[in-house]
């Protein structure tokens, strides 16, 4: 839900990074975290097991800076993978105003990747929001691996609505910003219409 | 309201601060937060430099969604006030007008019962103000005598954005 302050002129926005678990979704925010300088970002928090493995979400607040004299944020929120914490996954998506699906590009993920697009579909359908109408960019990660699925591939299994679709190796920041530029200019596009 | 926007105008915003500071008064709390449930800082009074009130607005929002989740699978329809109790300082979370949060800091210079008695009145107050924003985003109003800066938002502004 975009928030906008007339009185500290501020917008406000949440996109959500969602996926399978393991697929880039938490290197991506580290990624963007690391490349912004400290006067544009704040901290960022991780709720994750001793694994390393996201336990309930990790969260950036990114500025971009002023648009019509209105300073705007971004919230960049992950959510937690595993099929078991759907529970946590959905509560992630209260209030999105945008977001990125991160794909694994690995053969052996393919069906998790189909399954976590049904999966966010039918969350964000019990917010009350529809897949259809929301900004949304597809990212496909771990270009880098030996016997990644090939894109077109992955794009027929994957596309939802011929979003925008991009290329990625979140370890080394390829197409982190690019996707990420595309879904936060979607949602801006939003706040025209509206 | 539309489920896509929250927008508070000056007016509103004023009187949110206000009810704040009094409670901060009243309550002898450290400071005080005003969080929209998504996870948005709306306001605050008292010292609210010495936290960060970014973190603060999205972990407590997480942490009352979780709550609510709780609830819900307990077949409550939700816990009304959560309590953190720490070594020298404490947390009281409550919800006001069923889409913001109330956090209250405190510590020994107050207590459990002043703070729960003084939150009660602020957020009556509060409730008000967001009846008022209400019925200003139903009537479709745009802000003290300036049209929406928004419908006018070009690429070009979006681009500048990414520029650097
Ligand atoms: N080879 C390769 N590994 C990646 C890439 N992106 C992330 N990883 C690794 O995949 C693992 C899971 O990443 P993580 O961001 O925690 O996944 P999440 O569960 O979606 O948050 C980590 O070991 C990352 O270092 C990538 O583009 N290429
Ligand atoms: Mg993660």
């Amino acid at each position: 839900m975009t928030f906008i302050n007339y009185a500290a002129r501020e917008i406000n926005c949440k996109i959500v990074y969602y996926g399978p678990g393991l697929g880039g979704k938490t290197t991506n925010l580290q990624y963007i975290y690391h490349k912004t300088a400290p006067e544009r970002k704040g901290k960022m928090i991780s709720l994750a097991t001793e694994a390393d493995r996201t336990l309930f979400f990790d969260f950036l607040p990114l500025d971009l800076g002023t648009i019509r004299g209105f300073n705007t944020r971004f919230h960049l929120y992950t959510v937690p993978g595993q099929v078991f914490y759907d529970a946590s996954r959905r509560l992630i998506l209260k209030g999105v105003d945008g977001v990125v699906f991160v794909a694994d590009s690995q053969p052996e993920r393919m069906e998790a990747n189909v399954e976590s697009i049904r999966n966010l579909e039918s969350n964000l359908r019990d917010h009350g929001f529809d897949l259809v109408t929301m900004p949304l960019a597809l990212q496909f990660n771990k270009r880098d691996i030996n016997g990644a699925v090939p894109s077109d591939e992955m794009y027929r299994m994957l596309n939802y609505k011929r979003e925008p679709t991009f290329e990625a190796v979140a370890t080394d920041g390829l197409g982190v910003f690019d996707t990420l530029k595309s879904v936060a200019k979607q949602v801006l596009v939003e706040l025209r219409k509206k | 309201m539309s489920l896509a926007r929250m927008e508070v105008y000056e007016e509103e915003f004023r009187h949110l601060e206000s009810s704040l500071r009094r409670l901060r008064l009243d309550a002898n709390a450290k400071a005080v937060f005003l969080i929209d449930r998504n996870g948005q800082h709306i306001a605050a009074a008292g010292d609210t430099d010495q936290f960060d009130s970014t973190s603060l607005a999205s972990l407590t929002a997480g942490n009352v969604a979780a709550t609510d989740g709780l609830a819900k699978l307990i077949g409550e329809r939700e816990f009304s006030v959560l309590f953190h109790e720490g070594q020298r300082d404490h947390i009281h979370i409550s919800i006001v007008a069923r889409r913001a949060i109330l956090l209250v800091i405190f510590d020994e210079r107050s207590s459990l019962g002043l703070v729960r008695l003084r939150v009660k009145r602020a957020s009556s107050e509060m409730d008000r103000v967001f009846e008022q924003m209400d019925q200003k985003a139903e009537m479709g109003f745009q802000g003290e005598a300036e049209p929406s800066p928004f419908s006018e938002i070009t690429d070009e502004d979006i681009d500048a954005l990414f520029s650097e």
